[in-house]
């Protein structure tokens, strides 16, 4: 479905200002290589400005690669911009495609003609969407009207209604508060389970890989850091866990053997222990600490996104140096 | 929709009485205008004003701005063509609620001077479409220089200060001192407004005045054409 090889965008950026400027190279994208087979839900992950945005450009033919080899669909992006935008669909959680002052349905009405689906493939495709998204009250509303996840929803039928077969979503639940972010992740996993579309997603939220991506990609400072399922790296680059530990009364932390530190608040009614994935799992720790003391209440903390990817950029910086 | 329709009647009103008192002091005729071909070209110039939309959005060049531009190129469609589809779409709407209504006061309340020849009715109608695409293309490339410039509001508020003397619309071309007379009919913006109010009067030759006309539509579209994929193919695009 995708192809990339060694793919490079560089840009000019002044440095500085008045008549003359003198301008220095920055490289968005740094020799990237990956492929995604068809049907694959993929997450691309990466700090700000590590070059997502900028790939996700470059793949969908807005913009032009400095060097490198793309094929999406087997055809090159920038060259082939319009045949491609028939096939893929692509959202940006921070840009809409409808119009702003027209009914929702409207626009699903200009986007059929602009993409030139078929009066009953449009038919059954938006009845689909309608009914799983639960658009039904809002198709007379127009957009400007709509709140935020509400949009999100329009969006995402907008990007869909050519049926296409890599689906293309640019941080789709920023902003989107936990119900919609739910709903939208189970309606996406749905589309790629049942009509095989292949999806391609940025994000910042962790919770959005862990529902609908099995496999994660890292990218920062414009270089794949690194790819495979999640659990996969996250067990890989931060071996520990955390158990947090609310106590009914004040008292000493449990002592279990195999965790590895202990860190008290609250003069005791609180602790984080923490462990190693690879030595027990959450549910045998949990039965040794209930043994012991009183809970209250506890969660079991995983490393947060940033923590797993600044770790294997530490990582990529420290094989860089060996090397 | 109204208040346009308003707007352009009492703007109507005060150039009919300057244009009429500047007639009257140069005792009733200054090159081809009389007091009713004068108020002709004025309700005539007040309705194309709203029809080929002379004063647009600048938009597009917003939407470059903030970087909304990508969900435009991704789309399976000219960018160009599209709009242009738009804004042909929008005329249909402009020649009823802003090209009849002046016209209709300035044939019904006013001397006005009607086309000697029943055809030119169709020519003036043909002269108006070919002005609207012309000034859409016009404006187009107004609006493709923010892929350069970012910020094109300087361009756009000369092309809307200049439009309106340029074109005829503040007075007829004809009164100007003959270089410059000269010099305008070389560039595309007599094509806008003066343009169709000449078919419509019977001023010059109306097959020069539209082969006049479709050149610069032609070359104004193909530039618009070319800077928008030197732009999609060179530009950076905005925002993360």
């Amino acid at each position: 479905m995708i192809e990339v090889s060694e793919l490079r965008r560089e840009f000019k950026v002044a440095t500085s200002k008045g008549l003359r400027r003198k301008y220095k190279t920055v490289t968005a994208v740094d020799g990237v290589t990956f492929g995604v087979e068809a049907g694959e839900a993929v997450g691309y992950v990466g700090p700000n400005g590590a070059g997502k945005s900028t790939t996700i450009k470059m793949l969908t033919g807005i913009l032009v690669p400095t060097s490198g080899h793309i094929r999406v669909n087997g055809v090159d992006p920038s060259k082939q911009r319009r045949d491609l935008a028939k096939r893929i669909g692509v959202v940006f959680g921070q840009r809409s495609q409808l119009w702003w002052d027209l009914p929702l349905v409207d626009s699903f009405d200009l986007l059929k003609s602009i993409y030139r689906v078929s009066a009953q493939d449009y038919r059954t495709r938006l009845d689909e969407c309608v009914e799983l998204l639960g658009l039904q009250e809002l198709l007379i509303t127009p957009v400007r009207q709509l709140s935020l996840g509400q949009r999100m929803r329009g969006e995402i039928t907008a990007a869909l209604l050519h049926a296409p077969e890599l689906l293309v979503l640019d941080e789709p639940t920023i902003g989107l508060d936990l119900e919609s972010k739910e709903r939208l992740r189970e309606f996406l996993s749905d589309i790629n389970a049942r009509r095989g579309t292949t999806l391609l997603l940025t994000t910042h939220d962790l919770d959005d890989i862990e529902r609908l991506c099995p496999r994660l990609m890292v990218i920062d400072h414009g270089r794949v850091l690194a790819d495979g399922p999640l659990e996969e790296l996250r067990a890989e680059v931060t071996p520990e866990r955390e158990l947090v530990i609310d106590l009914r009364e004040p008292g000493p932390a449990p002592d279990v053997p195999g965790v590895t530190a202990v860190r008290s608040e609250a003069n005791g009614l609180r602790h984080h222990l923490t462990f190693r994935r690879a030595e027990m799992t959450a549910a045998q720790l949990i039965t040794q600490v209930v043994r012991q003391v009183e809970v209250h209440d506890l969660a079991v903390v995983e490393p947060e996104i940033d923590d797993v990817i600044r770790k294997l950029y530490q990582r990529q910086v420290a094989q860089d140096i060996r090397r | 929709m109204l208040a346009g329709m308003t707007t352009n009647v009492v703007f109507g009103l005060l150039r009919v009485a300057i244009l009429v008192a500047a007639l009257k002091a140069a005792n009733g005729e200054i090159a081809d205008y009389d007091i009713a071909a004068a108020n002709t070209y004025v309700w005539i110039g007040q309705g194309l004003l709203g029809f080929v939309l002379l004063w647009g959005t600048n938009e597009l060049a917003e939407r470059v701005r903030s970087g909304d531009v990508v969900v435009d190129l991704y789309r399976p469609w000219h960018l160009q063509g599209a709009l242009l589809a738009e804004d042909v779409g929008r005329g249909g709407y402009a020649f009823l609620t802003r090209l009849a209504p002046p016209m209709l006061l300035g044939m019904l309340v006013f001397p006005f001077q009607f086309p000697a020849s029943p055809y030119q009715w169709p020519l003036f109608l043909v002269s108006a479409v070919i002005a609207l695409v012309t000034c859409f293309g016009c404006r187009f490339l107004v609006e493709v220089s923010a892929f350069w410039l970012l910020d094109n509001r300087g361009l756009y508020g000369f092309w809307n200060i200049s439009s309106g003397l340029l074109c005829g619309l503040t007075v007829p071309i004809a009164f100007f001192p003959e270089w410059a007379r000269e010099a305008l009919w070389m560039t595309p913006f007599p094509a806008l407004v003066q343009a169709p109010i000449d078919v419509f009067l019977g001023h010059g030759s109306v097959v020069k005045l539209l082969l006049y006309q479709l050149f610069w539509a032609a070359v104004v579209l193909a530039l618009g054409h070319l800077a928008l994929q030197r732009a999609v193919r060179k530009v950076v695009l905005q925002g993360g």
